[in-house]
């Protein structure tokens, strides 16, 4: 199973990769929205996205509006991965089509959590 | 700093007694972890506070400590087979060819709530209208069930396995707290409850969660739980353990049903068993 992590933080990005490659996943980064509409495109096979909000370029919401646009995107799972926690947010992003939501700081746990949620979690992990 | 000997039998010794969980030699870097912070508050080490203990009699912070040492890591939907299993299997099966006004269900061990209203949360999306469903959840801890009854949780915690829906949509920001709404709040009763006594009212139970609790007990225990069990869930009604955990070779009067990739267990009916 193949993940994009988007994030201007390279040790965010470091941080979520690392705890997705130990579940299994192979993953691939990003800096901001447009990089990661980028990858999309050279890439096949990415099931999930685990995106931070503000970024330059283009922010988290605006990539996750763009990657609802296209129908070939349709089966890719948008999780938001970010410090804005304030209730409104999160509503604006789960209308704009994203699936999940984790606010930083999040233990690893938390993360693995959200995955099992989805049913996206590597199947030699689900105890 | 380690534990002495006297120190570890001293507290599995107390916490035996009281709650009769079983801490076998090996585990004293939980009793360590779990009582660090009872120790802090009186500026002690561990071991200090221990040696205290022992010395006079304490009935009160003996409390503390068997609170501390059985207070278990909870998430939401913690493991999600078996709020599946809810949604899926037991309440079709509890509901098919019968009229039944309510469902009697019973987190046992519940901690600070993140089972019994992850339950709550699921039956609203699968109970017919016509049905309502009365949660009733215990534990031992007077502690983990007042945070349990206030309903506010820490970011970190609401991060732990809540659906982001559910959070908007039940939740309120409290400054740095999340707070459930009252009308879900409403929905679970809080009571304190040793699993050694006689079960608690709010009974006959349809279905009991009683998750990563028998794997403490040593095998007469988990029986006397199990016999306990019995006498208040009704026939055919189901039993929902840890993945870890089983009646087989414990109790054999529950019949074990696989569900996708995990186990329930139900109660003969006394007609098709």
């Amino acid at each position: 199973m193949k993940a994009l992590v988007i994030d201007d933080s390279r040790t965010m990005r470091r941080i979520v990769s690392s705890v997705l490659r130990g579940l299994g996943y192979e993953v691939i980064e990003a800096g901001d929205g447009q990089e990661a509409l980028d990858a999309l495109q050279a890439s096949d096979g990415v099931v999930l996205c685990c995106i931070d909000w503000n970024m330059p370029v283009m922010d988290g919401l605006t990539f996750v509006t763009k990657v609802r646009e296209r129908a070939e995107w349709r089966d890719i799972t948008l999780m938001m991965v970010t410090t804005e926690g304030e209730h409104g947010q999160i509503v604006r992003a789960l209308a704009a089509g994203a699936h999940e939501y984790l606010i930083k700081p999040f233990t690893p746990d938390a993360l693995r959590d959200k995955l099992e949620l989805l049913g996206l979690l590597p199947v030699q992990e689900v105890r | 700093m380690t534990l002495t000997s006297e120190s570890f039998s001293f507290v599995a010794d107390l916490v035996r007694r009281r709650s009769a969980i079983s801490l076998a030699p090996g585990k004293e870097y939980l009793v360590e972890s779990r009582l660090l912070p009872l120790a802090r508050r009186t500026g002690k080490s561990v071991d200090q506070y221990i040696a205290d203990l022992r010395r006079r009699t304490d009935i009160d912070e003996q409390e503390l400590v068997v609170e501390a040492m059985t207070t278990n890591e909870t998430s939401w939907f913690r493991d999600m087979q078996p709020f599946t299993a809810l949604t899926n299997h037991i309440v079709p099966s509890l509901l098919e060819g019968r009229v039944l006004p309510t469902l009697r269900i019973w987190s046992a061990a519940c901690s600070t709530g993140q089972e019994p209203y992850s339950i709550a949360l699921t039956l609203d999306e699968c109970l017919p209208p016509s049905v309502r469903a009365e949660i009733t959840a215990t534990d031992l801890s007077s502690e983990v069930l007042e945070k349990a009854r206030s309903g506010c949780y820490t970011q970190l915690e609401v991060n732990r396995g809540l659906p982001a829906k559910h959070l908007v949509q039940h939740f309120t920001r409290a400054g740095a707290q999340w707070e459930i709404s009252k009308e879900l709040r409403s929905r679970v009763r809080f009571v304190k409850h040793n699993l050694l006594d006689a079960p608690p009212t709010g009974g006959p139970f349809d279905i009991v969660f009683l998750r990563n609790v028998l794997i403490y007990f040593e095998l007469p225990v988990k029986q006397d739980i199990l016999r306990r069990l019995r006498s208040v869930v009704r026939p055919g009604g189901y039993l929902v353990l840890g993945a870890a955990e089983t009646t087989v070779g414990v109790d054999d009067t529950w019949q074990r049903i696989q569900v996708d990739r995990s186990s329930i267990y139900r109660l003969g009916t006394g007609r098709d068993s």
